[in-house]
């Protein structure tokens, strides 16, 4: 047997947090007495990654991925529980062990402004003391796959947002890490470029067998590079399996938007009525009747246009919550 | 030895580029770094005018060494850690740092001597320049003058150190400037910057005699001119060590519990 490259055990985060009520006067009284709220990120989970795998961390905002990410990188320290992250906990941050993973996120940045993206890469081989023929090696691989070749001369501050992103992963890859967090990656970008980064991803999984464990709020992220995911929300684990069954389960539905001529006609008689709006109605339907409904919609009713959607994977999300809940 | 090696040269290279990126703000930083020693100077100058051409002994001349070696030792140990820090904290950009096998230290002491390397082919010809407006008269002895690197080298140690030790304290609140200010306003009277340390009054003196202030800039200052004997100059030497040590002891505790303190709530 392998050893795990992620194991977390009943991992907790809690903040003290700074209360205080709007106004001067609540202003004043802070500075004598400073009253503090405990807020709970992550309340005891539990999952563990083998070595390769890629898997998506999915949940709202505020649920905890990015807690527990700075927590398996070793940014925080967690307030209970066990992380061992290839053997080490993390928050010792010791080189060997930053030596192996990197982290990514959207707004964070390793790439220096003023200076050509190859002199960020260059102080960073020097940091990670990166030896010469992998560092180029990497490289060439890395301007391969991310299309980098005509911005490495560029100064960073010259960039687009996109151009800038492809970069910063790029950095963050040089030292080949063995596990990548990577907190929403394609955030702010284009279709394109998030194809892009996608694919990437996909490519050094396979090429280095890292381990990758991905947030994001793009379906299309999750649904193109994770067989597995884990959902979690208020800081519990709510789902951990096959991103398949996550769908089947929590979304045995289809949405119908249907375009009509004119009012909003009463079509509850047709599925659940979702959004209805002058000429609009969206109908949510369980999956195996989806095509006998649309078709009696087509011949009943006056319809302009219509369409058939997988729900988003916030509706699915929010499915396993009311599941959870109930 | 690798990280000199290895590690620091590529810091250096890179450093310097970014700064050649910032030529305007390099000269606008001279121009405080020359006008703030003149202003004291020419007070000074005016002050000795009215006096019959001395205070306290000094001359004329003697202020005009004075204030020109202390800007030149003040631009060599400067440092301006404690406004880049406050930045870092509270942007989150520290994270990136911490998550690097480099102490950030490393990143910052490479960045301050590529400044200085830099800034110094600046501050040469307005020294000159200074030289030729004021006339400065100082006795210059060959061992005072080989003494001088070794307690130029240990102040900027000192300095670095007690300031990134301060800088710290963003990791628990957001208003180093504050401490900044205070910082400062001591140093403006204890370091020799507003009057030369022998000035002052006794007990200012003597305070300063026990503080790590004057070893940051007038003790080099007194020594390049010939001002101090060899026992005194020994003396400076063994306090700059000692208190660049204490410095240094402060600088990794406070690091220590600020990274925790900073991971506890993160950023």
């Amino acid at each position: 047997m392998t050893a795990l490259a992620i194991s977390v055990e009943q991992l907790s985060k809690t903040y003290e947090v700074p209360v205080r009520a709007g106004g001067l006067g609540a202003a004043l009284k802070s500075l004598v007495q400073r009253k503090t709220r405990e807020v709970e990120a992550v309340k005891g989970i539990s999952f563990a990654v083998e070595p390769g795998e890629v898997v998506g961390f999915l949940g709202p905002n505020g649920a905890g991925k990015t807690t527990t990410l700075k927590m398996l990188s070793g940014l925080l320290y967690p307030s209970g529980g066990q992380t061992r992250v290839l053997g080490c906990e993390p928050f010792r941050r010791e080189r060997d062990f930053l030596r192996q993973i990197t982290l990514v996120m959207g707004n964070r940045n390793q790439l220096v402004w003023d200076i050509p993206v190859l002199d960020s890469f260059e102080r960073n081989r020097a940091i990670y003391r990166i030896g010469r023929a992998q560092y180029r090696e990497t490289i060439d691989e890395l301007t391969d796959l991310l299309d980098l070749g005509e911005l490495l001369d560029k100064p960073v501050r010259n960039l687009s947002l996109g151009e800038r992103m492809k970069c910063e992963v790029a950095t963050a890859l040089l030292h080949r890490p063995q596990i990548l967090f990577l907190d929403e990656p394609t955030i702010g970008l284009d279709v394109t470029m998030q194809r892009r980064i996608r694919t990437f991803v996909a490519e050094y999984n396979k090429r280095y067998g890292a381990t990758v464990l991905l947030t994001s709020h793009y379906m299309a992220d999750v649904e193109a590079l994770c067989k597995r995911v884990v959902v979690i929300h208020h800081g519990q684990l709510l789902f951990d399996g096959a991103l398949a069954d996550l769908v089947q389960r929590f979304s045995p539905h289809k949405t119908i938007v249907v375009e009509l001529e004119k009012g909003s006609p009463d079509l509850s008689a047709y599925g659940d009525v979702v959004e209805s709006q002058e000429g609009r109605v969206a109908l949510r339907v369980p999956k195996a009747e989806t095509a006998q409904v649309t078709g009696r919609l087509l011949a009943e009713q006056p319809v302009l246009d219509l369409t058939v959607e997988d729900p988003p994977i916030e509706e699915v999300i929010e499915q396993v919550f009311a599941q959870e809940v109930s | 030895m690798s990280l000199l090696r290895d590690v620091y040269p590529v810091l250096f290279r890179t450093d310097i580029a970014v700064q050649f990126q910032y030529r305007a703000a390099m000269i606008i930083w001279l121009i405080g770094l020359v006008i703030q020693p003149v202003v004291y100077l020419v007070v000074w100058l005016t002050v000795a005018k009215t006096q019959g051409g001395e205070v306290g002994g000094f001359t004329s001349a003697d202020f005009s060494a004075y204030y020109i070696t202390y800007m030149v030792v003040n631009h060599l140990t400067f440092t301006w850690v404690m406004f880049e820090f406050e930045y870092r904290v509270r942007s989150g950009a520290f994270s990136p740092l911490l998550l690097q096998p480099l102490h950030p230290i490393h990143r910052d002491i490479a960045t301050n001597i590529a400044y200085k390397l830099l800034t110094t082919v600046l501050v040469l010809p307005v020294t000159a320049l200074l030289i030729w407006a004021f006339s400065p008269r100082a006795e210059l002895q060959l061992w005072a003058l080989l003494a001088f690197v070794p307690s130029l080298i240990l102040a900027f140690l000192l300095r670095f150190f007690i300031e990134w030790a301060l800088a710290l304290a963003a990791f628990w609140t957001t208003r180093v400037d504050a401490i900044n200010q205070v910082f400062f306003a001591v140093m403006l009277f204890l370091a020799g910057r507003m009057a030369p340390l022998s000035l002052m009054p006794d007990w200012v003196q003597t305070i300063a005699y026990w503080s790590p202030f004057p070893w940051m800039v007038a003790f080099p200052v007194d020594l390049l001119l010939g001002k101090l004997t060899w026992e005194e100059t020994v003396e400076g030497l063994v306090a700059q060590a000692v208190w660049s040590l204490l410095a240094l002891a402060l600088l990794s505790v406070v690091w220590k519990r600020g990274v925790k303190a900073y991971s506890a709530v993160g950023s």
